[in-house]
């Protein structure tokens, strides 16, 4: 095994021009399990720990671009918990101390599991990944980025550079449901970003779906729901009847940690709560 | 594959007969001669191979070893004080409290929790409890149930907040 450690990111593009079979390292939270177990054996790593610029983020006029070395405690500690409210709090549901410093939203955005814990909301927010290789940059939606269950269209020789989400406008929910507290992967989750300036609420539900699963008429039945001159739903049943719609709108299956029936009933309970706490 | 070198408690160690897919944990342990991080789950869910890695904490099971060249790294060796080896039996204020309180029984998550105890501290000196467990929910132990590792925490919050004088003696306790 050969291992790779640039600090910046055209030698490290070069690198991986050089060999697209190169195996990407970035925190390691999910390659590590794999090598510690001898399941993954690469023959050449390319560690992105020491390339700066992939793990700083930026304003852009009302966009936030967040480097795909972002840690997951970076997003809760950062200014980015005001900006991105949403993706901190996913990020505060992600594993352990431990793991947040170290696990990155770039690799939560590569390893595309239906699980990720800031999909959800990069979903929500109609997020952008932006890609690079050592031929030039592209940007697409998260949607046609992420096209399965650990399923990406990243092509060979690129990198996720960056996503690019706007700054909060509204209040953002993320809810997460497992067997503990915390280092547990969600059997159900669900993001919620409410837009005042637009005057649309998106929802986006994770761990229901190969995907993050978006159902766009029931977002604009809450979204006329919602007297946006106090940013909180007309009547009392709404948050409920959000439940049921998001529910059905859910393509849970059943695996070994939780039947399809239950998923769907905790989704019905994370939007529901999703919007009660945000618009009511 | 040619070595590296990173910093371990303070001085430079070099590293010259590591495979290339070695974690930091195995270099600590095999490589290093630092085996008080422990190597139990290798999934970075029990955190009893936590370490500081660029003063944040992190599981050393889960840092390609290769990949932490140039780093710094704190190990539960370094915390003591200064100019101690561990056999010398000095202790941090925090394995003190873990001891006397009883927040130690088979001893294996201890490491992992001094080192997560020690961060946490350093954070916030006054943390709630809540915070206590949001902060140690990436160390297991299978032993204690937890509440004696919590008094221990107490134990050092009060004890830093009021330090004794040389004789041991707080100054309201003078007769």
């Amino acid at each position: 095994m050969t291992v790779l450690t640039p600090t910046r990111l055209d030698d490290a593009l070069r690198a991986l021009a050089e060999d697209p079979s190169t195996t990407i390292l970035a925190g390691g939270t999910d390659l590590m399990v794999g090598v510690n177990a001898g399941a993954r054996r690469p023959e050449r790593v390319l560690s992105l720990r020491r390339v700066e610029e992939l793990r700083s983020w930026r304003r852009d006029g009302d966009d936030l671009v967040i480097g795909a070395g972002t840690t997951y405690a970076t997003l809760l500690h950062s200014e980015l918990r005001e900006l991105a409210p949403g993706l901190a709090q996913a990020a505060r549901t992600v594993g352990s101390p431990q793991i947040r410093n170290t696990g990155t939203v770039g690799g939560n955005i590569g390893t595309a599991s239906p699980a990720g814990d800031t999909l959800p909301v990069l979903a929500a927010l109609d997020a952008r990944v932006e890609l690079v290789s050592a031929s030039g940059r592209r940007t697409i939606a998260l949607d046609h980025f992420l096209v399965g269950p650990k399923m990406t269209s990243l092509s060979p020789g690129e990198l996720v550079a960056a996503v690019r989400i706007p700054v909060a406008s509204g209040p953002q929910e993320y809810l997460k449901i497992g067997v503990r507290n915390a280092m547990v992967i969600a059997v159900a989750s669900c993001a919620l970003v409410v837009d005042p300036t637009r005057q649309r609420v998106t929802c986006a539900l994770g761990s229901v779906g190969p995907v993050p699963i978006r159902d766009r008429r029931t977002e604009a039945w809450l979204s006329s729901q919602v007297d946006w001159r106090v940013g909180r739903v007309r009547s009392a049943s709404v948050a409920e009847r959000f439940g049921m719609h998001m529910a059905s709108a859910a393509r849970a299956i059943d695996d070994h940690r939780a039947p399809a029936g239950y998923r769907r009933h905790a989704v019905a309970v994370l939007a529901r709560r999703a919007v009660e706490r945000a618009l009511t | 594959m040619s070595g590296f070198q990173l910093t371990v408690n303070g001085v430079v160690r070099r590293v010259d007969d590591a495979l290339a897919g070695e974690s930091l944990l195995y270099v600590l342990r095999e490589r290093l001669g630092l085996p008080g991080a422990k190597n139990a789950c290798e999934q970075g869910e029990c955190g009893s191979c936590s370490v500081l890695l660029d003063g944040e904490l992190v599981c050393a099971c889960l840092e390609l070893g290769a990949a932490a060249a140039d780093c710094e790294v704190v190990t539960v060796e370094g915390l003591a004080p200064a100019a101690s080896e561990p056999a010398d039996g000095l202790l941090t204020d925090v394995q003190r409290a873990m001891v006397e309180a009883g927040g130690v029984q088979c001893g294996f998550c201890t490491p992992g929790f001094v080192v997560a105890i020690h961060q946490l501290l350093a954070r916030e000196a006054d943390p709630a409890p809540l915070q206590v467990r949001e902060a140690l929910a990436g160390n297991l132990c299978r032993c204690t149930g937890y509440g004696r590792i919590v008094d221990a925490i107490e134990r050092v919050v009060v004890d830093r907040r009021v330090p004794l004088p040389a004789n041991g003696r707080s100054e309201d306790s003078l007769s």
